[in-house]
């Protein structure tokens, strides 16, 4: 059995570092998209903040060829039984049905392995706990089918985010774009302060790895730094009736100024410039229900529109 | 059936033997009658659910449809999230679970036990028939006003407040009572199987004499038994939510949506591990009994069982990363789910010990086994990527987690209810199956499962939500792969149908044991079919004759 089981280790060894390189060069072989789904795609959205670097790196160096390892360790185990054991191969069976060591051996080994994934696992999980202050705060409700957004500290009333129209969108953009996108700097910490008015949704960027429910009664928080200018794409992660699957968030990240500018759009200031005339714009504080009519202000088509042309076209 | 064990023992007639059946054999051919009939149902769902998904844009559930033409679902986005529900509930609670707890385990645990019956034999005729009646009952909820459209939409979960003011209309409350009725037929079989277990057995037939199957059995029963009781208060409290003004669930009256999250998968969770240690257990015999060697480490399969009983427990949360839990919680989730991957890891790695230095013969049953092995290990495997929430949050509600349960569940518990089908088909019904037809059923279905799920996880890892009537084109790709796998999967089915005509025409008679000296439990030592009433003298068992 010794001469056997070395052989299978050093066969399942090779298969396993060849699996494992083709999956670790798997992302360069295709332009990929940032902030939507690539056609065709085999992996994790790119990443676009350092949140998602990390779970990106727990992916693809620690879980990745843990599965790939196991499982093809497995297939190689039960190929080389059906080829070695089988019944004109090995006419009479052995009797055995016990060894300590091997027992002890496949218990603590995978234990072993366990505790490694838990190490990087516990780290990933206390890095997405770990919030730094936040620049930027977002109110975000989650309605029966669209989603509210609110600035707090910039005095952006809330505003209705619905999903565009297929003839507006385009094609490839079509239930992922949104007529009013919630609108972030770059390089700045946003807190997002999610809850839902009706059931529960969830709010979703696969970009920033930012997943978490948006529950009625109850306030969640998570976070997030987006590391390039662009629009990122999200969609309601959570069964919430008959539009689920038409309730897009979209996120467009903005220079600094842009920023600055789009507040002022909304008729709010930035927190600590108060001179900035809040009353300027009593109007738009109207909520929920009837804003789906909302049109979209040529302003935020336009900003909708420049970063999503600059990505590119690789369909 | 042999005309002469009919007259020898008392065989009833037609329509009280099969009607006011109190035999466990016939129980349990009656439950997989059943598990095959609706069976077909949950896959036709399934099916079109695939069709639906198989292009962006919605083709089938909309008017002039074809969904609009069959008229059994409504035609619009509510009748798709109908689909999705009663697919799940009914591959979970009326397919799955009636195979093997309903039809295997009914047949089979008394017999590996060498006792004569079940403890309560009329007991296990009103389980089967509260099964019937609930599975009425959820069908007929599917043709009444659910709130946003015909029938209930709001997932097999049944989130609050989707599933109480989402759903305002009287659907979901007789989907509430199937559960019910489910629930509590479960409960009565499972008193049924420790009882039986715990007493009945032959004597010598010791715990740690016990086949494998039989543990399986007793865990599971165990399993329903506590967690059952979970889902019916957390569901009575829906109800009372929705019908009497109560707020468990309701925010605005101090309740909490989370809270009913809790209670459903203290039960949910449980409930996976219901649907697969009896597989486990079958998969044991089948891999002992055509390598014609002892199961390894038996004591070790037995009491890992016992541990992923107990474990799966006490990791429910791992569900609910994102409803916002604080991170103490989380931590302990992430910590207590890896561990369950030790002791399936022991039950993987004993098979491949069972098998090793043995003398294989690839019969219908073992390959089905050796198949159940390795697609649970990929199952098992994105399970412990699932576990880490840190990786959670880019996966939760993904197809990856579709991906996940599909190959442990419909690849995995599906897989050893096949296998045991076969395994024990000659036995139950008292003729051969056909070799060529059982083998090409495995193969084609082995291919078409896979080319469903496995590209679901380059899905979920793009990030495409689950429970989704239509997507972003950029997902036309996969999604066109796996609507394609469902078609080889019909396929597969059919040749199963075709396999099951050809035996019932043909009536290759039986043989007692025709898998040799590979298989050394008790239901081999009987006629096939046994006879109406086995063991009229008991069985001793010796220490070494048996598992």
């Amino acid at each position: 059995m010794g001469m056997g089981t070395r052989a299978i280790a050093r066969l399942g060894a090779g298969i396993a570092t060849a699996a494992l390189g083709a999956f670790v060069a798997a992302p360069t072989w295709a332009q990929e998209l940032v902030g939507q789904p690539t056609p065709g795609a085999i992996g994790l959205q790119p990443a676009a903040s350092p949140l998602k670097h990390q779970v990106h790196d727990f992916h693809q160096y620690v879980l990745l060829p843990m599965c790939i390892g196991i499982s093809v360790l497995v297939l190689a185990l039960l190929l080389w039984i059906c080829v070695r054991y089988n019944k004109r191969a090995n006419p009479t069976p052995a009797k055995w049905a016990h060894n300590t060591v091997i027992e002890v051996i496949w218990t603590v080994v995978p234990i072993l392995i366990l505790m490694v994934i838990a190490l990087f696992s516990f780290r990933l999980l206390f890095a997405y706990e770990n919030m730094p202050e936040p620049d930027v705060r977002v109110k975000v409700t989650g309605n029966q089918w669209n989603w509210a957004y609110e600035y707090p500290d910039h005095k952006v009333p809330e505003y209705i985010s619905n999903m565009l129209p297929e003839d507006k969108a385009g094609k490839q953009l079509y239930r992922l774009a949104a007529d009013q996108p919630m609108v972030v700097p770059v390089g700045a910490t946003v807190e997002l302060l999610i809850t839902a008015a009706d059931v529960i949704h969830a709010v979703a960027v696969p970009a920033f790895g930012v997943k978490i429910d948006a529950i009625p009664g109850k306030t969640n928080h998570t976070w997030f730094k987006a590391e390039k200018v662009g629009t990122y794409y999200g969609q309601c992660s959570e069964l919430c009736g008959v539009d689920h699957a038409f309730m897009p968030i979209q996120v467009n990240v903005v220079t600094q100024e842009e920023f600055e500018a789009w507040v002022a759009s909304k008729g709010g200031s930035m927190p600590g410039t108060e001179v900035a005339a809040p009353v300027a714009a009593p109007a738009p504080a109207a909520p929920a229900a009837d804003a789906a009519a909302a049109a979209p202000t040529p302003a935020q088509t336009e900003a909708a529109a420049a970063p999503a042309a600059a990505a590119p076209a690789a369909q | 059936m042999a005309s002469a064990s009919a007259t020898d023992n008392h065989m009833p007639g037609f329509f009280t033997r099969w009607f006011f059946s109190t035999n466990h054999k016939d129980i349990g051919v009656l439950y997989l009658i059943f598990a095959i009939f609706t069976g077909l149902v949950g896959g036709a769902l399934s099916g079109l659910i695939r069709w639906e998904l198989a292009e962006p844009g919605i083709q089938l559930f909309r008017e002039g449809g074809i969904v609009q033409q069959l008229g059994i679902v409504e035609a619009s986005k509510h009748g798709f999230n109908v689909t999705v529900t009663a697919h799940a509930l009914i591959m979970v609670f009326f397919v799955v679970m009636p195979a093997t707890m309903g039809g295997f385990a009914n047949y089979f645990t008394p017999i590996m036990i060498g006792a004569p019956d079940m403890a309560f034999p009329r007991l296990n005729n009103i389980s089967f028939w509260m099964l019937v009646a609930a599975f009425i009952m959820l069908s007929m909820s599917l043709f009444v006003d659910g709130g946003p459209g015909r029938g209930f939409g709001g997932g097999w979960t049944a989130y609050p407040p989707l599933s109480t003011m989402g759903h305002t209309g009287p659907s979901f409350d007789m989907a509430i009572f199937a559960l019910h009725i489910a629930g509590i037929s479960s409960i009565l079989g499972s008193i049924n199987f420790i009882t039986t277990i715990f007493n009945m057995r032959a004597p010598g037939m010791t715990l740690h004499r016990m086949p494998l199957f039989a543990w399986g059995v007793l865990i599971t029963a165990f399993l329903l038994l506590l967690s059952l009781p979970v889902l019916a208060g957390a569901i009575t409290m829906l109800l009372t939510d929705r019908n009497f003004g109560t707020s468990f669930f309701d925010p605005a009256g101090g309740g909490d949506p989370v809270m009913y999250q809790h209670l459903f998968w203290f039960f949910g969770h449980p409930e996976v591990y219901i649907m697969i240690l009896p597989g486990f257990g079958m998969i044991s015999h089948i891999v002992s009994t055509f390598s014609k060697k002892p199961i390894f480490g038996y004591l070790a399969m037995a009491y890992a069982m016992v541990a992923i009983g107990f474990i799966g427990f006490i990791v429910w949360a791992h569900h609910m990363y994102t409803v916002g839990m604080s991170i103490e919680l989380r931590t302990y989730f992430v910590a207590a789910t890896m561990i369950i991957a030790v002791p399936t890891g022991v039950k993987i790695f004993s098979w491949i010990a069972t098998m090793w230095g043995g003398s294989l013969t690839f019969k219908t049953p073992m390959l089905w086994a050796i198949g159940f092995i390795f697609l649970f290990t990929v199952g098992g495997v994105t399970g412990v990527v699932l576990s880490n929430a840190g990786m959670d949050y880019s996966l939760h509600d993904t197809y990856y987690v579709v991906a996940h349960f599909h190959y442990v569940l419909s690849l995995g518990a599906v897989f050893s209810i096949f296998a045991g089908f076969y395994y024990w088909f000659e036995k139950m019904f008292g003729v051969k199956y056909n070799e060529f037809l059982g083998q090409l059923h495995f193969w084609v279905m082995f291919v078409g499962v896979n080319v469903i799920f496995f590209p679901q996880h380059f899905l979920g890892l793009q990030g495409m939500p689950r429970r989704y009537i239509d997507y972003p084109e950029a997902y036309t790709l996969w999604n066109q792969v796996s609507s394609y796998g469902y078609l080889i999967t019909i396929v597969g089915v059919g040749i199963f149908l075709i396999m099951l005509l050809e035996a019932a025409i043909r009536r290759r008679p039986g043989e007692a044991n025709p898998w040799g000296e590979g298989a050394t439990t008790l239901e081999w030592t009987l006629s096939s079919p046994p006879p109406h009433h086995q063991f009229n003298e008991l069985p001793v068992v010796k220490a070494d004759d048996h598992h």
